[in-house]
């Protein structure tokens, strides 16, 4: 079981890029469960979803409290909430920031062992999408980091849920992403 | 096909393939994406032959589906915490009249406080409604139950509420077969009413009944009821003849032969509970699970031979009845009469605090080694409780 825990803000689509994932797992025939933490859902607030990946049919429905993977759409929440708490040792951890690692404070706030990535990932959807929604593209980044889902997967689930023009963009925006975090991998081998 | 999909869209596909005719609603969360996403469907001519009612409450919605079930049209409504305490005064028609209207119930705590978070407060008050009640494990059921439920409901003529837990249930995304309208027409023939109200052969309905024979109606609804729990089994038996799996019925056992401690539950929690199970098994315990799908009809039979054999038995509930304890587990004592089998109650997950493994985990443990009381609240917060009770009194 790989657990999979996104905080964002309302507005962000953070409930979608939960869905999208399990859809994109699904499309790998394997089994997924994503479900939002409920009644939060107001624009800016904090809100959260989870996703549940297995090779095996998924039936506990606790909220995840030990994710292996963090999703952090909005970097302004790290200040505010603890994000990280919970986070298995080993844990990979995507943020969507212009800001680095030092700035974010993430040596004090994450005290496992862990893998970062920090992209700027509503840039890359103001690029490829023309609107600052970057739930998509941090797939395309979870993809890179984690190798828990195929890029490939990723894009047919953002083709699958948008019309051809959203989605479109969101592929282009996804796969920037993939590519991203594949250079800072490879920069950093 | 089987599709990752949300419970809610699953539930609208499922309720559209019985090919509704008249389908009428109130939005209240958690229930509003199953509607929402029915009235695309008739909006986009996906259901030619169903006429989609905007209502301007809960007591309308309830009223329009009494209108529209006695003129013979499958009829379908969905509602969930107040909404339903709102339809209450029609509710009982509908089951007085015997109309076989099929209610989802996206299960959510009644206020106040307000809460509009997910537990079984509102479909457990209306376990005197007369209405048959089916609790889905997971969304695949859920689905499933919809089906055959108006299979059930238009055999029997009785109207049953399919339950299934809100946001838990109705908001994730899982995988879950949905039949085609071509599959469930194979399974569910054309709705044929025992009475109908047509303008061209006049009859009334739902006329006065005194006390000459008022009780006789009450027995008879009583007898049908009972009848029901066959029903339901048969049902359950010709579904999985057809589409391979096992959802409804009266109940299912998991792991229970032989097993010392049976936990029996409803809803979505049986899921989060075989996980448990399996856990305590590997640790050396006794402990096996009992998921009971139909409330209403309570199958008192099945019960008990599901129970029998074991020492002990945790009725774990999303409600309780205020001043007395367990609703489900005063029905659970009843069917287990002369066992000599102790029942424990554990009430969980009011008002959406999560049931996590860990906590079940320790009651449990903590139950088989007779450390608990005989009714238990989950992760209560005692000290509050303790404190905010001294203050109460003070001022009785």
């Amino acid at each position: 079981m790989f657990q999979v825990r996104i905080h964002g803000r309302g507005g962000q689509g953070v409930v979608t890029a939960a869905e999208l994932l399990a859809v994109a797992v699904f499309d790998e025939k394997r089994h997924a469960q994503a479900f939002p933490s409920f009644g939060s859902e107001r624009t800016g607030a904090p809100v959260v979803a989870y996703c549940r990946i297995s090779d095996h049919e998924i039936r506990a429905r606790e909220p995840i409290m030990e994710p292996d993977a963090l999703i952090i759409q909005d970097s302004s929440l790290i200040k505010q909430i603890d994000v990280f708490s919970g986070l298995k040792p080993g844990g990979f951890v995507i943020i969507n920031s212009n800001e680095s690692a030092d700035d974010l404070l993430l040596t004090t706030k994450i005290l496992v062992p862990h893998t970062t990535t920090i992209l700027p990932a509503t840039e890359l959807a103001m690029i490829h999408l023309g609107r600052p929604v970057p739930n998509a593209v941090l797939l395309g980044a979870f993809s890179a980091l984690t190798g828990v889902v195929s890029l490939q997967a990723v894009t047919n689930a953002i083709t699958e849920k948008f019309k051809p023009k959203i989605a479109a963009g969101n592929v282009a925006a996804a796969t920037a992403a993939y590519e991203y975090v594949m250079n800072q991998v490879a920069a950093h081998a | 096909m089987l599709r990752q999909v949300e419970g809610s869209k699953a539930v609208a596909d499922a309720v559209a393939a019985c090919k509704p005719e008249v389908i009428c609603a109130y939005p209240i969360s958690p229930q509003t994406h199953i509607v929402e996403g029915l009235s695309q469907l008739v909006k986009a001519g996906s259901l030619p032959h169903c006429e989609f009612i905007n209502v301007e409450s809960e007591f309308a919605a309830m009223s329009v589906a009494i209108g529209a079930s006695a003129t013979g049209a499958r009829t379908y409504t969905a509602t969930a915490s107040q909404g339903l305490l709102f339809m209450v005064e029609a509710m009982y028609n509908a089951s007085g009249l015997g109309l076989p209207i099929v209610m989802t119930v996206a299960n959510r705590a009644i206020g106040g406080p307000i809460n509009i978070w997910n537990d079984h407060s509102d479909s457990m008050s209306q376990r005197d409604s007369g209405w048959l009640q089916l609790y889905a494990e997971n969304n695949q059921e859920a689905a499933d139950l919809h089906i055959q439920a108006y299979r059930i409901a238009e055999e029997m003529s009785i109207p049953v509420m399919v339950c299934m837990d809100g946001f838990i249930l109705t908001h994730a995304y899982e995988q879950v077969d949905i039949p085609t309208t071509e599959e469930v027409s194979e399974f569910l023939p054309p709705f044929k009413p025992r009475q109908v109200l047509d303008p061209m052969d006049p009859v009334s309905i739902g006329a006065m009944v005194g006390p000459e024979s008022f009780t006789e109606v009450k027995f008879l609804a009583h007898q049908r009821m009972i009848d029901s729990i066959a029903k339901i089994e048969e049902v359950a038996e010709d579904f999985e003849r057809q589409f391979g799996r096992k959802t409804g019925g009266l109940l299912r056992s998991y792991r229970t032969e032989g097993a010392e401690t049976i936990v029996l539950a409803l809803g979505s929690v049986i899921g989060t509970l075989k996980d448990v199970v399996d856990e305590l098994d590997l640790d050396g315990y006794s402990i096996g699970l009992v998921g009971l799908t139909s409330f209403r009809p309570f199958p008192f039979d099945a019960v008990r031979t599901a129970l029998q054999g074991a020492k002990r038995v945790i009725i774990l509930e999303k409600a309780f009845s205020t001043g007395t304890g367990g609703i489900v587990a005063h029905d659970v004592a009843h069917a287990i009469e002369g066992l000599g089998l102790d029942d424990l109650t554990l009430i969980a997950g009011l008002g959406g605090r999560p049931i996590t493994i860990a906590s079940l985990r320790r009651y449990l443990i903590d139950a088989m080694d007779g450390q608990v009381e005989r009714l238990t609240f989950l992760d209560l917060e005692t000290e509050t409780v303790d404190r905010e009770l001294v203050k109460e009194r003070a001022l009785q």
